[in-house]
């Protein structure tokens, strides 16, 4: 009988973790700037007015596009760094995780408007 | 029976993309973890690997367009001024909700948390797409990359969420409306 090819067990890892460390940081490193931007754009009239980049939609279009573009070449970056390399996952992972939590809290509007 | 323009783009944005990305996010998490977790119940063959990798890939197209409907088709119409002296603010929605003290908090609270932590989830998902196609079986073998990949799902499963249940109060608050009059069908009397 044909048992369909299984991958349940652990092995050494065929490929390094860097590649995967830089997506997941530099993901947590795009919703932080998501965030920090809208408050930035919230609190400040000039961070406001310069991120205006489609009128209809208003600062959301510049916050969003800023963030996305920040988010991009910062995963392009850190990929080119650690494609072939082993880092220190747990770290990268608390990092990530950490922005994310703040990027939750800074967009929640009672927190954002504290500052 | 007929909807306007702009409630039918409101449908496909909300249960059309939104939506369905919410119903996805469970089934990826749980195949996520079924597949990546190292034991003997667990385990993939290439062919349930492959339909994941896509699967993941639609769900980060649906999150996009999830987020690019609503902030560029849907809230224009949303935060549009309404000309001075206007008294019904009906297609207006962000002002009809801010003239009254019993639904501002649906804008002040709702929509401006729902219009930034959308964009968390498919930055988020996209990357869980990237790391699952390019690890693919082997994330077994990474564990702390395996769990960030399941947290940043899960984080992306909240904040869609989170943006759903804002979006389904504010339009029933405040349905974005107007436009165009399409006619869906032509219904008799009774």
């Amino acid at each position: 009988m044909n048992l369909p090819a299984r991958a349940s067990q652990s092995h050494p890892p065929a490929l390094t973790n860097g590649s995967g460390a830089a997506a997941i940081l530099s993901a947590g490193i795009g919703v932080f700037v998501l965030a920090v931007l809208a408050v930035a754009a919230d609190q400040l009239a000039p961070v406001n007015a310069a991120l205006v980049f489609y009128k209809p939609t208003g600062v959301l279009s510049g916050v969003t596009t800023a963030a996305i573009l920040v988010w991009l070449i910062t995963w392009v970056a850190i990929d080119l760094q650690w494609r072939k390399k082993t880092v220190a996952m747990s770290l990268m992972s608390s990092v990530a995780f950490t922005l994310l939590i703040l990027s939750f809290l800074l967009t929640f509007p009672p927190i954002a408007d504290l500052f | 029976m007929e909807i306007t323009l702009r409630s039918l783009w409101t449908m496909i944005h909300g249960m059309g993309f939104g939506a369905l990305y919410l119903l996805a996010s469970s089934g990826a998490l749980v195949e996520l973890w079924r597949l990546t977790t190292p034991s003997p119940a667990s385990g993939s063959t290439p062919g349930q690997e492959r339909f994941l990798k896509i699967y993941l890939i639609s769900m980060a197209v649906l999150a996009w367009a999830a987020v690019l409907t609503g902030a560029y088709v849907i809230y224009p119409w949303y935060r549009a001024a309404p000309p001075p002296g206007t008294v019904d603010l009906s297609l207006f929605p962000q002002r009809l909700l801010l003239s009254s003290p019993a639904t501002a908090g649906w804008h002040s609270l709702g929509m401006e948390w729902k219009e930034h932590v959308a964009w968390f989830a498919p930055i988020s998902i996209t990357m869980v797409a990237f790391v699952f196609i390019r690890y693919g079986r082997d994330l077994v073998n990474h564990k702390q990359l395996r769990a960030a990949v399941l947290g940043f799902a899960a984080a992306s499963f909240i904040a869609a969420g989170v943006a759903g249940f804002f979006g389904a109060m504010l339009n029933k608050n405040a349905p974005v409306q107007g436009g165009p009059v399409i006619q869906l069908s032509r219904g008799g009397e009774k």
